[in-house]
């Protein structure tokens, strides 16, 4: 038991020091580690947003969104091959009711035509084989498109991939540092973003869905029918808050229009006439020979530049614009043609997205946590040193040393790891100097109690730190049990803790039962107490 | 060099003595939690019921005008504000329910609080805001949910390992002292009303692990003592257990009173409520791992058979050649 071979002493030492030194990068700072050398470890604890304060957003998208928007892409992809096929399949008596897509074909012969057009629009993009759509002819004549359960979630799946990466672009478009993007169950993103200015900004930017689009405007819709809500056909309504004849709505025409996810460029700039903040847009070769196409064809009329379902402005179109770019004229400010660049530029979020959570914590706050943290995190230390010493002499230092061991090998595997240090986290420290101690103190009563029994010196540590053994062994693994739960169940700053709380009971094990028992046998061995002082 | 010792040598405090009148006073101060929490609520963050808070330092004032402030957020109609200090008596937080339309426009949460920023700050420009907080009714319930969840998980997985590792009479004893620590705990935040967060059920959580150690440490010894001293009545043995360990048990809750301590006094306000269900959760595992978990085991009717069986341990003993030199 108390015999410690050289090599154990070695290997023993040599893991201490490795985690002191792995500690030291994050201990000393920012404007320390400059003098560290650069062939040694260099990675830091990093400061979790209630910390160094910063935002934590939530988002998330709503599944029946994902399916309408995919029916509303499948009734104009049905549409167009109707169209296209040759003879031109008739269909009629469309509709979007229940989740599913239904249709008549005019003409009974047809349908044959009209399902072989179909089928290629229904398979599934994976390896798998397994179709996106079911399709059934009902009557004869009626079809019916019902999405699969695997396809609808397939295209979930993407939609959030997709958004994953416009909001990470967007982000990065912003210009901030080190934003944590990820994504969360089925439907969620979490964005970290540490040290924002202006967090209003931000969630703004990742509210908009940003989808543009350019549709020709009907002017020869019955004004009074628009104003009422009611479309004629071949058109929809669009709220227009911004309408100069003042009605809240306009009609534009469902066809022949442009998506705005043909850019290759957007910009804020000002209006040469009315100096007004605008954006600049830059459609790529398709985008721009259907621009060209659109405004050559309808010189002279208005057509209405739509955003997220709104119309932002209706200009005339006073000649062919031919150059594949255009200007988005709309009641914008500066900052709100800026941000719509922003938008444009890192593309359009496949799905809408809702802030469903959001914390926001002042550097202030976040420093003040920071320094009070240390100070009560080193009148605990201190003080429990003190007791220790006081109360178990030199065992209690021993206690001690493996005490302050302990602390440099948490931060050390927390830089390894690159963990976030949270201010729940920082309680975690403090707790852990206070539980820590606690393996010592089992052993030190344990030897005391021994030698009251009458057991000789040697014998008594040897068997204090036998049975002490196993209780420490029982009562860290009820703390390992809570900790794990904690960093299941618990949510961003509480899995800090529980990450610091886990660190802490695995490393307290390892100094305060092996690294005090190797100071105590050393000691044993070169002294040969006859009388134990505890 | 003479050392403190808290507990003399030899100490020999009947603690179970008072086993029925303690258990009595366990029961009713747990039934009593239970009724305060009935009686008065607790006082739910916005992690639990949804809403939004607004923390604010005012940097040049003493305190924070809260009833002022109450009446200035009041007239913006928004509903009523629940104000309360946080930290220093110059910081506040604002807690808010969300607008009912946020659930179908985000945006008018955020409009709010620059609503009511903004009528702060003009009456009051020495004003910082330190944080915002908002939770949407569907996220905050299922925060509620997986808290609520865990803690029970805890409870119960923590249960089993002692039933495990020691018997099933046990892991009964250690499940009514978590319940205990726990129920108490939640009286104790719904007396004093202060906030019940996120950070809350963590300590909640870190207690269940920590006050189970003296458990644990307890339950150890009189397993140990049970193998040893066979003939020994078991109201003397748990007796004989309790005092053996007592020294360590003070010792290692002192220590950590002693961290928590210095936690509340000189700690981040964000987590003062953490640190004082901690120094409580600590402070009644270690009355409970007394008088809850031991008590148990007798009416339990553990005895010496319930680790050896009472034929091997003979065996045992005629090879040893007595039970007291086990060990």
């Amino acid at each position: 038991m108390l015999d410690f071979p050289r090599w154990k002493v070695i290997s023993i030492s040599l893991l201490l020091a490795f985690g002191v030194l792995m500690s030291l990068p994050s201990l000393l700072g920012a404007s320390g580690q400059k003098y560290w050398p650069g062939f040694l470890p260099n990675e830091t604890i990093n400061l979790g947003l209630d910390l160094q304060g910063g935002s934590h957003i939530l988002l998330e998208a709503d599944p029946a969104d994902v399916a309408s928007a995919r029916l509303e892409t499948m009734e104009e992809s049905v549409r167009a091959e109707m169209r296209r096929a040759t003879p031109r399949i008739g269909i009629g008596d469309i509709s979007r009711k229940n989740g599913v897509l239904s249709f008549l074909v005019r003409d009974s012969t047809q349908v044959d035509a009209a399902r072989d057009a179909i089928v290629p629009l229904t398979s599934g993009a994976g390896l798998t084989g397994q179709r996106d759509w079911n399709i059934e002819v009902r009557d004869d004549t009626r079809f019916v498109l019902t999405p699969t359960a695997a396809g609808l979630e397939n295209a979930v799946e993407n939609a959030m991939e997709t958004a994953t990466d416009v909001i990470r672009r967007r982000i990065d478009e912003m210009g901030t540092r080190e934003p944590t993007i990820i994504r969360q169950g089925d439907n969620r993103i979490v964005v970290q973003v540490p040290g924002l200015d202006d967090p209003e900004a931000l969630k703004a930017l990742l509210g908009q869905t940003a989808k543009l689009e350019f549709k020709l405007v009907d002017y020869e819709a019955d004004p009074n029918m628009v104003a009422a809500g009611r479309a004629p056909v071949g058109s929809q309504i669009f709220p227009y808050p911004d309408n100069p004849t003042g009605l809240p709505n306009l009609a534009v025409k469902r066809l022949g229009g442009i998506s705005g996810d043909k850019l290759t460029d957007a910009g804020q700039s000002f209006d040469q006439q009315t100096n007004a903040p605008v954006v600049n847009i830059t459609f790529d070769t398709e985008g721009g020979s259907k621009f060209a196409r659109l405004t050559q064809n309808n010189v002279g009329r208005p057509f209405a530049i739509i955003l997220d379902g709104q119309i932002l402005s209706a200009p005339n179109i006073n000649e062919p614009i031919l150059g594949g770019s255009a200007q988005i004229s709309g009641n914008f400010t500066v900052e709100s043609a800026n941000q719509l660049a922003i938008a444009l530029r890192s593309g359009a979020l496949p799905v809408d997205l809702k802030i469903v959570e959001e914390r926001t914590v002042g550097p202030d706050l976040g420093k003040d946590s920071i320094d009070k943290g240390t100070i009560a995190a080193i009148i605990a230390t201190v003080a429990v040193l003190t007791f220790m010493v006081v109360t178990y002499g030199r065992f209690g230092m021993y206690a001690n040393i493996a005490l302050a061991l302990n602390l440099f090998i948490i931060v050390g595997v927390m830089a390894m790891f690159n963990a976030t240090l949270t201010l729940p986290g920082i309680a975690g420290f403090v707790l852990t100097v206070g539980s820590a101690v606690d393996a010592n103190v089992l052993i030190n009563e344990r030897i005391r109690e021994e030698r009251r029994r009458g057991r000789r010196v040697i014998q008594a540590i040897e068997v204090g730190y036998k049975e002490a053994s196993r209780a420490i062994m029982d009562a860290n693994v009820t703390n390992i049990i809570a900790g794990v739960l904690l960093f299941m169940f618990g949510s961003g700053p509480v899995k800090g803790f529980a990450v610091v709380l886990m660190i802490g009971i695995a490393s307290s094990v390892f100094t305060a039962v092996v690294v005090t028992r190797m100071f105590v046998a050393l000691w044993v061995r070169r002294a040969r107490p006859q009388e134990l002082v505890i | 060099m003479r050392l403190l010792k808290l507990v003399p040598d030899d100490t020999n405090i009947g603690f179970l003595k008072w086993r029925n009148i303690a258990m009595a006073f366990s029961i009713l101060t747990i039934i009593a939690s239970i009724g305060l929490v009935a009686a008065k609520g607790l006082n739910f963050g916005v992690d639990f019921i949804g809403g939004q808070m607004i923390q604010a330092t005012f940097t040049e004032s003493e305190t924070a005008p809260i009833p002022d402030l109450r009446d200035r957020i009041g007239a913006l109609g928004y509903g009523e504000a629940t104000i309360q200090r946080f930290g220093d008596a110059n910081e506040v937080s604002i807690r808010m329910r969300l607008p009912a339309e946020a659930e179908s426009r985000p945006e008018a949460a955020s409009e709010m609080t620059e609503n009511i920023v903004s009528t702060i700050n003009a009456e009051y420009p020495d004003v910082r805001i330190d944080g915002v907080e908002s939770v949407s009714g569907k996220v905050s319930s299922e925060l509620f949910e997986t808290g609520a969840y865990s803690l029970l998980f805890a409870m119960i997985a923590i249960s089993i390992y002692i039933w495990i590792r020691f018997e099933w009479q046990f892991g009964v004893g250690a499940l009514f002292a978590l319940v205990h620590d726990v129920a108490l705990t939640f009286g104790l935040f719904a007396l004093t009303q202060m906030e019940f967060n996120l950070n809350i059920v963590a300590a909640l959580l870190t207690i269940i692990g920590y006050s189970l150690n003296d458990t644990i440490v307890v339950f150890d010894r009189i397993r140990e003592n049970l193998k040893k001293y066979r003939k020994m009545d078991i109201i003397a043995l748990l007796d004989l257990s309790v005092n053996e360990t007592l020294a360590r048990t003070v010792m290692t809750s002192l220590t950590m009173l002693i961290a928590l301590g210095a936690l509340i006094l000189w700690g981040p306000d964000v987590i003062f409520g953490f640190s004082v269900a901690m120094f409580f959760g600590v402070f009644v595992g270690t009355y409970s791992s007394v008088y809850m978990a031991a008590p148990i085991l007798i009416w339990l009717k553990v005895g010496p058979d319930t680790f050896v069986p009472a034929e091997s341990a003979n065996e045992q003993a005629e090879k040893l050649g007595g039970p007291e030199q086990i060990g």
